[in-house]
């Protein structure tokens, strides 16, 4: 109940500053939305050259990444740890963090989050419903439940192993970096894991789990019976690996001595 | 005077020495780069032989040189510039007798060859044996390669510090600095050579300055051009270079006359 109106005031102070840089608001939606239409591109380009790839539709594709679109849009609200090094722990501002009653991870996320970027999901959900309406997808009754899940499951990945990035910061007060390239790799999960080679699909699969948050679940609504067992494997994955960046991010708190000022 | 420089870029090519979990990190994730883009495109040519033109090898060749160009190409002089801007650091930064985008150049440069030197041509020759690429094996090819690899390390910095300088005008631009980075792997052709975008997308990205990022050196390294088209890609390079200090200058004109540091 306290955390419940904790995430109330923090997002009402939120509005009020997002208020007062409208122009700021307009140009992360704008910027969201370039982000998402690169990628559309891509797949429309490579669909000019060839009917299939692997085997699947330039539609399949497309409902792929619309799939992965909603899980990334929840990440990328809630889970803007970019610059939490320069910000918390060079700057000293996890200090003061600490020193208040509520658990610093949920601080850190209520002081970072950018709720608008949820209207990926919203994009993302158009571009299924466009891409299931053309190949003529059926619902069943289960599937807008498994559908929750999954887009849960997928999200807690995400933030499973990128909290687990950012705890590094805990330990050693230098840079890394590798936030914004496991960024990248990230993206890999939307297309159809068939396409890559053992070594890539087994990475994509059991190290950096990033084939959960796209392809398997949304091939689950495709019927595709292949990887049926994997795409409702998608919530225990992602239970594992929130509790994992979790456990490891309360560890490096107990490790932490602060970088000086 | 050039000397202040040099040292410049000599101190940021140790400091990257310093950050070493960067560059192993750096290694892992550019492999796994190009693997996925090999097998991706691998998957688009199926059954053909031939997109456009370009055989599979070829193909390969050019994501793995793609890849390993922009790991000397990349910097993070956009990100640099917005941050000073934003705390006020830029304010000490002008009072300082040199030009403060060179300076920043220049450390982008001390950067590039850092991951040149240890990442890029080593990476390259561990990608040659796992993946069937053909790299040329004329001296004259590579050097046509390394002038236009120099001219795309600029045109890159120009298009970074254009983005940071933008900080001036917009406080919070750190959605901007994330699409500008996505907008220019997809239309320098980093993603998609630009001779395989749909023809009305091909004329207009050959008015735009990212085709000098990417797609114009890797393509003289995988693709064996005839020397005069070569020539016309440096052309296009260089125009765009010159071209692009305008926009810098008038930048950087306006804004240190619209600076405000708060605090201090």
């Amino acid at each position: 109940m306290f955390y419940v109106r904790l995430f109330f005031h923090y997002w009402m102070q939120y509005l009020k500053i997002r208020m007062e840089y409208r122009s700021d608001f307009f140009v992360q939606l704008v910027t969201d939305l370039m982000f998402q239409g690169v990628n559309l591109v891509f797949i429309i380009v490579v669909f000019s050259h060839t009917a299939d790839l692997s085997g699947w539709s330039r539609e399949e594709v497309i409902f792929i990444y619309g799939y992965f679109l909603v899980p990334f849009s929840l990440f990328a609200s809630f889970f803007n740890l970019w610059d939490f090094n320069e910000r918390y722990i060079i700057k000293g501002e996890l200090d003061r963090v600490l020193t208040r009653p509520a658990h610093s991870l949920f601080q850190v996320i209520l002081e970072t989050m950018t709720p608008e970027s949820l209207s990926g999901g919203i994009t993302g959900l158009l571009v299924m419903g466009w891409a299931g309406w053309k190949m003529g997808l059926e619902l069943s009754w289960y599937d807008p439940l498994l559908f929750i899940l999954f887009v849960l499951g997928g999200g807690a990945i995400y933030a499973g192993i990128y909290i687990l990035l950012t705890s590094i910061s805990l330990f050693s007060d230098s840079k890394t970096d590798i936030q914004p390239i496991m960024f990248n790799v990230g993206n890999y999960g939307r297309y159809p894991v068939d396409v890559y080679n053992k070594v890539i699909r087994t990475v994509l699969t059991w190290v950096i789990p990033f084939a959960f948050v796209g392809f398997y679940p949304a091939s689950f609504f495709l019927n595709e019976e292949r990887w049926m067992t994997l795409a409702l494997l998608t919530p225990v994955v992602g239970l594992v690996w929130l509790y994992l960046g979790i456990k490891v991010w309360n560890w490096g708190i107990r490790n932490y001595r602060g970088a000086g000022n | 005077m050039l000397n202040t420089y040099m040292e410049l870029v000599r101190i940021r090519f140790l400091m990257m020495l310093a950050y070493r979990v960067k560059y192993y990190s750096g290694i892992i994730i550019y492999s796994l780069n190009i693997g996925v883009y090999y097998f991706l495109w691998m998957a688009i040519y199926g059954e053909n032989s031939s997109l456009n033109g370009t055989t599979p090898v070829q193909m390969a060749t050019y994501v793995a040189v793609a890849w390993m160009s922009r790991a000397f190409y990349f910097n993070n002089l956009d990100r640099e510039i917005a941050a000073e801007i934003r705390d006020g650091t830029v304010a000490i930064q002008l009072i300082r007798p040199y030009h403060y985008i060179l300076v920043k150049c220049f450390q982008g440069l001390g950067e590039g060859i850092f991951r040149l030197l240890l990442f890029s041509a080593p990476g390259l020759f561990l990608v040659s044996l796992v993946f069937p690429i053909q790299l040329p094996t004329g001296v004259e090819d590579w050097g046509w390669f390394v002038l236009s690899l120099v001219f795309a390390f600029v045109i890159n910095s120009q298009v970074n510090v254009i983005t940071g300088l933008m900080a001036f005008f917009i406080m919070n631009n750190t959605g901007l600095i994330r699409g500008k980075r996505v907008l220019v792997d997809l239309l320098s052709g980093l993603l998609i050579p630009i001779h395989l975008f749909p023809e009305w997308a091909g004329k207009i990205l050959a008015f735009l300055p990212f085709q000098g990022i990417s797609y114009m050196p890797s393509t003289i390294l995988s693709r064996g051009l005839p020397t005069s088209e070569i020539i016309q890609f440096l052309g296009i390079q260089m125009l765009w270079l010159i071209l692009l200090l305008i926009p810098i200058q008038l930048l950087w004109m306006t804004a240190r006359r619209r600076l405000i540091v708060q605090g201090g």
